[in-house]
């Protein structure tokens, strides 16, 4: 079985998409054969995957690559592939294990929809390109996937269609991270040009392989820069991340499927998968490419978490939240800390999915409330979600020893304070830690205590069909503690193949009391703040215009509107007034010379030719009628005219002589 | 009797004849002011051949007695297109017989 | 004896005649098994064509005009083959849109005859000859059938083309009196050395691309399509975007690039410089569109700026490796067939759409999701294909034209992505308006699919998705004509 899956790695996205196609062929009038299907199909992926990742436990540096022709174009072969590596099995069992979660969930939470069938349809293809994207050994099938995921987060975003703003939504998402894709489209043509090979992996020739790698030469920077560009677009980074607030539009599954847990982290597993090429030369871990996703990291993970402190839907609190949090995986890929980052990614996306899939518990216990400020005191009447919630946002916060993010934090931490180039990262990732902290602090207290406000009086808790996902990932949350401790570093070691040795004392370091003191103080100044929070914030009591600035999402929106998108439709319009009024009017204005001669010569021939025909006629024809004139036919006027002439001629002869 | 004296008797007679031909209404007056000026025509071939340098030859004779005949048919032809006018038209004016007006 | 390629010419012909002589009650059905007919044989051309064998298969030479060079000579390449398969789809596809007079039915066959002839002509007395009998019947087609305002645009697509067609025919009779022959293979061997003396050459060269650059049509010779597309019935502009148009692009890798290698290389830049310009402003202008016709008319002439892209980027750069050249004529030719299949499907949509609502402004719908999903789930695929996402057609193609071009014209290259990027956004936007928010009042009343549209829409989506995938089978068509060329253009 094992050596059967690690050769058939394609099976598993094979599983979501055919159910997928299953359901949108036959689904339409089987709600309940639909989700069945696709909980079959997600399962089937979610059993391969774990007998796909104990094969790769065994040995250190696993790698099974099958790769194949695609197709030959000319006498050229074009080849991709699937590999099987530590990163790929870990990302598996994560996407497939929080996918069948949400996917259970879902069931709950849009049983009422009447598009339900197509709402499992559109999530297994996600799940399906998603695990693609994971096991694909080449940059190009990993960009098919990688659109494919693209389409369906379009799809589900806009899964409400006849809600304008989910159309918006859904489509401001597609162009903002085709515009990342883009760059990185751009990237796998400079690094086929330079390689001659998209493959990641073929036996030393693969274009993440020292061979090819050498062969890039200087244009490895951008290579890698270009590529980043296709990570910024789907990891919400600055300056593409405004797309990700605008898709809580979608439904809340959808929200924690793609935009918390696995999709937005495709950008993070991208620059992971790639790490070789910007990593290319790199002296102390520092390469230029790095640092300008150490930068971006930064940027992005300080605004979102700002941004965070002052919005007030439930669902974009975690939005801004998932931005920053990628934004801290960047800054931990940047400075070296590639397990790190992948460590948090994947512990992220359980606490993350944890979270929406609270808040999706919340939204639906509140009849579709998403406004914060209209909740509270939801402690008691929804126990379980309360308890699961507290779980996600103490594994957000950073809390160490019993929830994940805490020790994966730490260790990003750890990364960025050894990063040679400058200590500010560090600062600043230090600064976002207690941001984290504050805004969770600030999210919980207006939702579960406090007093109930007005859309809290009805509220019921979610039945078990929404619960026990909740459960699971919160059960998941804790246990990665367990996993993921710094006392038995497996999981990084498993990740980056050097053998791990359990040392209790790596428990106790100074990042982790540096840790341990910012989360409690986000935390406590959060209480503090919060404490006796109502319907007005209270820091947009203390400080309205930074207040304002804040949650106005930093203006950046208004900002594209009026430059980016206002130019482009303007270049639009330009194009289409070009066309009319320039190149057709040029075309016109040719025919309409055309059209001169064409005259000109109509009149020469009326005029002149025609005109002269005509003209001798009819002289000849007056003539006629003037001739006529003397042909009186009176016989005596002939004779008379007769005598005339003979007398002329006489007088002439006579004259003459 | 000398030539001049006959030159003029023979262009008065054709003058008269030419103002009969012209100034007369009824065709046949003008068929007689067209014999006149024949007339007056033969009066010269006589004239002329009298006193001319050949007088002893009948030349002149002959002349005027061919056209004397031609100017018989002619008149009989004439005559004879006239009667049809008349009875074609009920009219022997010439001025109302204005057919060949162009 | 007549073979099998002039078979495949005259069926549409005789079923021209057929349909004049015989009036028959259903045209549109007799037309469709014509159809049946060509494309049947036009398969049976595909089944005996050698698809390892490189050069002209098939071929069928008459002496025809001998004093003048012409000869009755066809015969098919990968390339051409290719465009024949290509036509036998689109017709059918093009009838089964909509319901067409008897004339119109007469015209659209004499206009597949004439395209097949196009396409298999290798003499260029004979392929001229087809070229412009495509002319007169798609301007009748516009110029009786069309709508609003047909009398202007269908003047101006004939004038317009006709113009660039007279430019080309000079151009030629100056290279017969020079060389002495119309073949196309012999002209294509005497190119490299030069056809014609000094600005003879030049002169000879902007004849030929002007003709073709109209008919492609390449910016900013490209102002008649708008009109003529947004004004001939749906199933007369299938076939104008989805065969026609093609006759450019086919006589620029047929005629204009083997005939003046040297005189490409020189004007190159600005060459791409227009066909970048093609790129980037057809999906600007299509964006700002109001008519969904005009709109798919715009974002053709950005698809078939591709072609000129990979075709001009490796003749015209600096010398291709070999790898490049394959990735970009294979690019081109899978690229003609995606658009030809695609941006046909496109207007067929937009058909039924106009059937049922009686407009096309994109504002005229709103909210068609609620009431026809299917509908707008196809039509989302074509949509799709035509921005380039994989696992559909288009993306290949582009692929690998972009792969290709990359090499020799990055920079030029890095400007088209941009093309990409306005196709996508024109496409959502078009999305947004018509399949979501709300139920428009005016479209409470459509109709889902019915049977007959979805027996039409499958097999072409269908193929959309089995070129995106495994596009092996389109490649194997053309693989043996693609190492030839780059042969030659090396």
């Amino acid at each position: 079985m094992n050596s059967w899956i690690t050769n058939n790695v394609w099976l598993i996205p094979a599983a979501p998409i055919a159910a997928s196609l299953l359901i949108l062929a036959f689904g339409k009038a089987a709600r309940r054969a639909a989700a069945a299907v696709a909980i079959v199909g997600q399962i089937a992926a979610l059993t391969m995957s774990i007998f796909a990742f104990v094969p790769t436990l065994h040995s250190h540096g696993f790698r099974a690559v099958q790769n194949f022709t695609w197709f030959t174009f000319g006498e050229q072969i074009l080849r991709i592939g699937f590999v099987l590596d530590p990163l790929a099995a870990a990302m598996l069992l994560m996407i497939a294990l929080v996918g069948l979660c949400i996917f259970v969930f879902s069931i709950g939470y849009m049983g009422e929809d009447k598009n339900f069938s197509r709402f499992f349809a559109y999530l297994s293809f996600f799940s399906g390109a998603m695990l693609g994207v994971v096991v694909a050994n080449s940059l190009l099938l990993l960009f098919v996937f990688w659109e494919l995921v693209g389409l369906a987060s379009y799809l589900l975003i806009g899964f409400w269609i006849e809600r304008p703003s989910a159309a918006a939504a859904a489509k401001k998402a597609f162009i903002t991270t085709r515009i990342g894709d883009m760059g990185f489209f751009l990237g796998i043509l400079l690094l086929y040009h330079r390689s001659g090979t998209l493959l990641f992996y073929d036996g030393g020739r693969g274009c993440l392989e020292p061979v090819a790698l050498s062969a890039i030469g200087s244009s490895v920077t951008l290579v890698a820069l270009l590529i980043f560009c296709g990570a910024m677009g789907k990891s919400g980074q600055f300056p593409l991340h405004v797309w990700l607030p605008d898709a809580m539009e979608g439904p809340t599954p959808v929200s924690a499927l793609i935009h918390a847990a696995t999709m937005v982290a495709a950008g993070v597993f991208l620059v992971a998968r790639v790490y070789p090429i910007f990593s290319v030369g790199a002296i102390n871990g520092v390469t230029p490419s790095l640092t300008v996703v150490v930068w971006i990291g930064v940027i992005t993970g300080l605004m979102a978490a700002l941004i965070a402190i002052a919005q007030f839907d439930i669902k974009r609190i975690l939005a801004y939240s998932t931005v920053s949090q990628l934004g801290l995986m960047m800054v931990s890929l940047g400075a070296g800390g590639v397990a790190a980052g992948i460590m948090h990614l994947l512990a992220h996306g359980f606490f993350k999915a944890l979270l929406f899939l609270g808040a999706g518990s919340v939204i639906h216990g509140l009849h579709h409330e998403q406004d914060i400020r209209k909740m509270g005191g939801l402690h008691r009447l929804m126990p379980i979600t309360f308890l699961t919630y507290a779980v996600g946002m103490m594994a957000l916060s950073g809390v160490p020893f019993f929830f994940s993010g805490g020790w994966t934090k730490e260790e990003i931490l750890h990364a960025t304070s050894n990063w040679p180039r400058s200590h500010l990262p560090h600062y600043l990732a230090l600064i976002g830690v207690i941001l984290t902290a504050l805004y969770m602090t600030r999210q919980i207290i207006y939702v579960f205590f406090g007093n109930r406000r007005a859309a809290s009086e009805h509220a019921h808790e979610s039945p078990s069909v929404m619960a026990i996902p909740l459960i699971v990932l919160a059960v998941c949350a804790v246990f990665l503690s367990v996993v993921l401790t710094p006392a038995w570093p497996w999981l990084e070691s498993y990740l980056t193949g050097h053998p791990a040795r359990f040392d209790a004392r790596l428990l106790i370091q100074p990042m982790i009391v540096v840790s341990l003191a910012l989360v409690g103080a986000g935390v406590s100044v959060g209480i503090w703040m919060y404490r006796r929070a109502g319907e007005a914030d209270p820091l947009q009591h203390a400080q309205p215009a930074l207040f304002r600035f804040l949650e106005n999402k930093m203006w950046i929106d208004e900002i594209y509107g009026r430059t980016v998108i206002a130019l482009s439709a303007i270049l639009a319009r330009l194009s289409d007034w070009m066309d009319r009024h320039v190149w057709d009017a040029l075309v016109q204005d040719i025919g309409r010379i055309g059209q001169f001669f064409g005259r000109v010569t109509t009149s020469a021939d009326e005029r002149v030719i025609n005109a002269g025909v005509d003209e001798s006629t009819s002289g000849a024809h007056g003539l006629g009628r003037l001739m006529s004139r003397w042909h009186s036919g009176q016989i005596q006027t002939y004779l008379g005219a007769v005598a005339l002439g003979m007398l002329a001629l006489v007088l002439l002869y006579a004259w003459l002589g | 009797m000398t030539l001049p004296i006959l030159l003029v008797i023979s262009s008065g007679l054709f003058c008269i004849g030419l103002l009969a031909a012209l100034s007369r209404r009824h065709a046949i007056f003008i068929l007689i002011g067209i014999e006149m000026m024949l007339a007056a025509a033969n009066l010269n071939f006589i004239a002329f051949w009298r006193f001319g340098p050949q007088p002893a030859q009948p030349t002149g004779m002959m002349v005027a007695i061919f056209a004397i005949a031609i100017a018989a048919a002619e008149a009989a032809v004439g005559l004879a297109m006239v009667i049809v006018v008349y009875r074609h038209f009920r009219s022997t004016n010439v001025d109302q017989l204005d057919r060949l007006k162009g | 004896m007549v073979g099998l390629i002039s078979i495949v010419i005259l069926i549409p012909l005789a079923g021209a005649i057929a349909l004049y002589i015989g009036q028959p009650k259903n045209a549109r059905t007799v037309a469709l098994i014509f159809n049946a007919l060509s494309a049947f044989y036009a398969v049976m051309l595909w089944q005996k064509f050698d698809v390892t064998a490189s050069g002209l298969q098939l071929v069928e030479r008459h002496v025809w005009i001998p004093s003048i060079g012409a000869e009755y000579l066809v015969g098919v390449d990968g390339l051409s083959l290719l465009l024949v398969l290509l036509t036998s789809l689109v017709f059918p596809f093009a009838f089964s849109a909509q319901r067409l007079e008897r004339g119109a039915c007469a015209l659209m066959l004499v206009t597949q005859a004439a395209l097949y002839g196009t396409f298999s002509a290798q003499n260029f007395v004979l392929w001229f000859l087809f070229y412009e009998m495509t002319l007169v019947p798609a301007f009748l087609l516009i110029k009786i059938y069309g709508g609003e305002n047909r009398d202007y645009a269908a003047v101006k697509f004939f004038v317009y083309t006709f113009l660039g067609s007279v430019a080309m025919l000079l151009a030629f009779l100056g290279i017969y009196f020079a060389k002495g022959t119309f073949d196309f293979a012999a002209l294509a061997g005497l190119g490299k050395t030069g056809l014609l003396a000094g600005k003879l050459q030049w002169l000879a060269f902007a004849g030929i691309f002007l003709g073709l650059a109209v008919k492609v049509p390449l910016f900013p010779f490209h102002t008649w399509l708008p009109d003529a597309y947004q004004t001939a019935p749906t199933g007369v502009s299938m076939v104008l975007t989805g065969a026609l148009s093609k006759m450019g692009v086919y006589g620029f890798i047929r005629l204009l690039v083997p005939l003046f290698p040297n005189e490409i290389k020189i004007a190159g830049p600005w060459l791409l410089a227009l066909v970048i310009c093609s790129i980037v402003f057809a999906p600007l202008a299509a964006w700002a569109q109001r008519d969904l016709k005009r709109m798919v008319a715009y974002l053709s002439i950005n698809h078939l700026g591709y072609c000129l892209l990979g075709l001009f980027a490796i003749t015209a750069g600096s010398t291709s490796s070999l790898i490049d050249m394959h990735a970009a004529l294979s690019g081109v030719f899978l690229q003609i067939f995606n658009h030809g299949l695609t941006a046909a499907a496109l207007f067929y949509f937009v058909g039924l759409l106009e059937q049922r609502r009686g407009l096309r402004g994109i504002n005229d719908f709103g909210g068609l999701m609620q009431r026809t999903p299917l509908l707008c789930g196809w039509m989302s695929i074509a949509m799709f294909s035509s921005l380039g996402l994989p696992g559909l057609n288009g993306f290949v193609g582009e692929f690998l034209i972009f792969k290709g071009s990359f090499a020799t014209a990055a920079s030029f290259t890095a400007v088209a992505v941009l093309g990409l990027l306005f196709t996508a956004v024109t496409f959502m936007r078009a999305m947004q308006a018509l399949f979501s928010g709300p139920l428009a009042e005016s479209c409470g009343g459509f109709s889902d699919l019915v049977r007959g549209e979805k027996f039409v829409i499958v097999p072409v989506t269908l193929l959309m998705f089995a070129i995106g995938i495994s596009p092996q089978f389109i490649f194997n068509i053309f693989n043996a004509t693609v190492v030839q060329m780059a042969r030659l253009f090396a």
